[in-house]
């Protein structure tokens, strides 16, 4: 292709997104189509990877095609495997893509659909597919080593304790709010209960049909398993309007909790085999066609946003949470922006299948893009349903009031209209018994996608069954991190435990499995319990709390990235790491202080808790106001802990960096020797 | 050709996402055939990579 064809074509791309991007940002006062979101987001993806991540892999990373890769050098036919770039992709890109993206964008939507989007793709753009990119090549630099033994070796020995600390305190916010997300999600809901009820014997009969009828068929198993689910989910309609199954399905969110909380215990000292990788498999198999899907849907029926460009919930006053655009939008959506978790992925299994150094762009780049877009796709999900139907579904009753009439009528003095009856019909139509105070983002999530899924396939008379295929793809989804992360939170505690006594450490032995179990779900079932209590949804505290520990994560890996590109003699290219990391500490540090001490009650954890203290003397229950406020100081410790963690960890690394740039430390990386690839040919 | 080419690689990249060429290699690297205890001594030996994998948020 001729270089001015070349030209033309990037040139049009980019007018095409500037075009968008206008549209988006400029229009007032009417509805635009959401292709322009789609479209916006394309042009930007297609502009930053072709152009800024061939900048990070020309100039600042300097690839290397003719080094050989870990899966090369020590491949073992088990982790390390030279595996096709695509396969890799797949792979990593189903092992990055979890609830996050579908909820932070759907919470992010009460500011209107501007921030979140333009965060979303700046984010992901200069901040999340950096991180993924230079995390995953540093790690294959260095025989696929983890983000905590890089940080010990690149930074200090206390970089690599904090990096083990804040991963296990991330992993135990982020289960406790999973596991509440579920909870507000199926409370009240029979046909959700039982839906998700029945993917246990679902995965149960997986495993075993998996291990004694057809061993490693695990595609044809996993189609079986989806047909069981989806059978389930019809049923489902079923047992709700049947007076006995539907009395015995419908819980309340503390008889929820309590069985989440068993079942997480279950799942983390059952057999792999028996349990979580059925359900795992069984949850990518879900997760990948329903992405697909979505896709196809938003495309094919192309709706119109009904949500405002900005809504008056940017002063900070919003019922969904309470917080300013800045940083709580940034924090809000973190993982189709930026997620510190992903570094953890970038470092995990996918540097030990790369086959060529060459190929971290499309993996590390590439599939964060992807990983974007769902994040945009679930901004269009929340936004294309009337504003009034989306703030009935996501206001906590303690903002709203509980009553349907005074909850609508709230709504509808806030400028968005909703009527009582809409919701009762509408609840209606997709099964629910009601919709109001359903927070946490799943539902007002499922209630956008069913919509524009019944647009394309089946009309309104299959509202209440895609509606519930959502429910239980959320659920399914969050119950897989909640299995998956319950058993890597207790390894981690099992390795700590085995520094001091060995038999503690043995991943195999009973004792040690179920007492570490046992402490892992208690903390992640301290925050659900004290979620489910919370008189505001819980969302409000927790949601936040989970956002600042998975980007004070980011500002780990970015920390280290950082130190790592100084060492390598790329000063000059520093920004492309720094930049985001700054920005990260501002907002991290940021939310983490208005959190803690802002004065308004409903931000600040103390402030909250000074409140509630004034109360006392006037409650009826005071045991219960002393929970609340415990729960507040609580986590406020939990902020400042994590805070006081991460800035020690920048504060390793800067003086690290001041060494290496005033040449009182050899700028030395710990790579592994370069060792020319067998496979040179191949290249070009 | 592109086609079958993209359908070759979304069945590969199925394969891997399932675990089924991860099994395909263990049954060459151990010269043996699928069979019920060649599946379980798989799950075995990936059991501990598989379970201390954390599932993204």
């Amino acid at each position: 292709m001729s270089k001015i064809v070349h030209v033309l074509i990037w040139s049009a791309v980019a007018a095409a997104g500037a075009l968008s991007i206008a549209v988006i940002a400029l229009r007032r006062g009417e509805s635009i189509s959401a292709m322009w979101l789609v479209v916006a987001a394309a042009c930007c993806y297609s502009l930053g990877y072709r152009f800024y991540s061939k900048f990070l892999a020309t100039k600042v990373l300097v690839l290397e095609p003719m080094r050989a890769t870990p899966a090369e050098r020590l491949e073992n036919g088990r982790d390390f495997v030279r595996t096709n770039k695509w396969v890799v992709f797949g792979h990593h890109f189903a092992a990055i893509a979890g609830p996050g993206p579908l909820v932070g964008p759907v919470l992010a939507a009460q500011f209107g659909y501007l921030p979140g989007t333009l965060w979303i793709l700046a984010g992901a753009v200069f901040g999340g597919c950096v991180q993924d990119f230079v995390i995953l090549l540093f790690s294959v630099r260095r025989d696929g080593k983890s983000l905590t033994e890089m940080a010990r070796e690149e930074i200090g020995k206390v970089g690599g304790f904090i990096a083990y600390v804040s991963i296990l305190g991330i992993i135990v916010i982020l289960l406790g709010v999973a596991a509440l997300i579920v909870v507000n999600a199926l409370k009240g809901s029979p046909w959700g209960a039982f839906t998700i009820a029945m993917t246990i014997p679902i995965a149960l009969l997986m495993g075993l049909y998996l291990r004694r009828i057809r061993p490693g068929k695990v595609l044809e198993t996993s189609i079986l398993g989806f047909a069981l689910v989806m059978l389930a989910i019809v049923s489902g309609q079923w047992v709700s309007q049947s007076p006995t199954w539907g009395h015995w399905f419908t819980f309340t969110a503390p008889t929820l909790a309590i069985v989440i909380i068993i079942y997480g215990f279950a799942a983390s000292a059952l057999p792999v085999w028996l349990l979580l990788a059925p359900r795992d498999y069984l949850s990518t198999f879900v997760k990948l066609g329903v992405i697909s899907l979505l896709a196809a849907g938003i495309l094919l029926v192309h709706p119109q946003l009904r949500m405002p460009a900005l809504t008056r919930f940017i002063d900070g006053t919003g019922p969904v949470f309470a917080g300013n655009i800045f940083p709580f939008a940034f924090l809000t959506i973190a993982c189709g922006a930026i997620s510190g978790f992903h570094s953890l992925i970038s470092s995990g299994t996918t540097p030990k299948l790369i086959a060529r150094e060459t190929e971290t762009r499309l993996v590390g780049y590439g599939a964060m893009m992807a990983e974007s877009l769902v994040a945009i796709m679930a901004m269009i999900a929340a936004c294309t349903m009337q504003p009034g139907v989306y703030f009935a579904i996501n206001s906590p009753a303690g903002i709203v009031g509980a009553a349907p009439e005074a909850a609508a009528s709230t709504i509808s003095n806030w400028g968005f209209p909703v009527l009582a009856t809409d919701m009762a019909a509408l609840a209606h139509s997709v099964g629910e018994q009601t919709l109001y105070n359903r927070t946490g983002g799943a539902p007002a999530f499922a209630v956008g996608m069913a919509q524009i899924f019944s647009r394309s396939l089946g009309g309104d008379a299959v509202l209440a069954i895609w509606y519930h295929f959502a429910i239980m793809f959320e659920a399914l989804f969050i119950l897989t991190v909640l299995d998956a992360g319950t058993r890597v939170g207790r390894f981690m505690v099992q390795d700590a435990l085995g520094h001091w006594w060995k038999p503690l450490g043995r991943t195999s032995w009973y004792p040690s499995i179920l007492s570490t179990s046992a402490l892992i779900v208690a903390a992640w079932g301290y925050f659900l319990w004290q979620g489910v209590k919370d008189p505001l949804g819980g969302i409000n505290s927790l949601w936040p709390l989970f956002g600042i520990a998975n980007q004070l994560l980011s500002i780990v890996a970015l920390c280290v990235a950082t130190t790592i590109l100084l060492k390598m003699g790329k000063a000059r290219y520093v920004l492309v790491t720094l930049a985001p990391l700054c920005a990260l500490v501002g907002v991290t540090f940021t939310a983490s202080w208005h959190k803690i001490f802002d004065p308004n009650p409903r931000i600040g954890f103390l402030a909250h808790a000074r409140q509630l203290l004034s109360q006392m003397a006037t409650a009826p229950k005071p045991g219960d106001l002393t929970k609340f406020i415990f729960n507040d100081r609580t986590d406020a410790a939990v902020a400042g802990f994590l805070v006081c963690l991460v800035s020690l960890i920048l504060l390793e690394s800067i003086l690290e960096w001041a060494r290496v740039l005033s040449g009182r430390k050899a700028a030395r990386v710990k790579e592994s020797p370069f060792v020319p690839t067998r496979f040179a040919a191949e290249e070009g | 050709m592109r086609i079958r080419m993209f359908f070759r690689i979304l069945r590969a990249a199925i394969s891997e996402i399932f675990d089924e060429s991860a099994y395909a290699r263990f049954l060459a690297r151990r010269g043996t055939v699928s069979s019920v205890a060649a599946y379980a001594e798989f799950q075995r030996e990936t059991e501990q990579v598989r379970a201390r994998k954390p599932r993204c948020c």
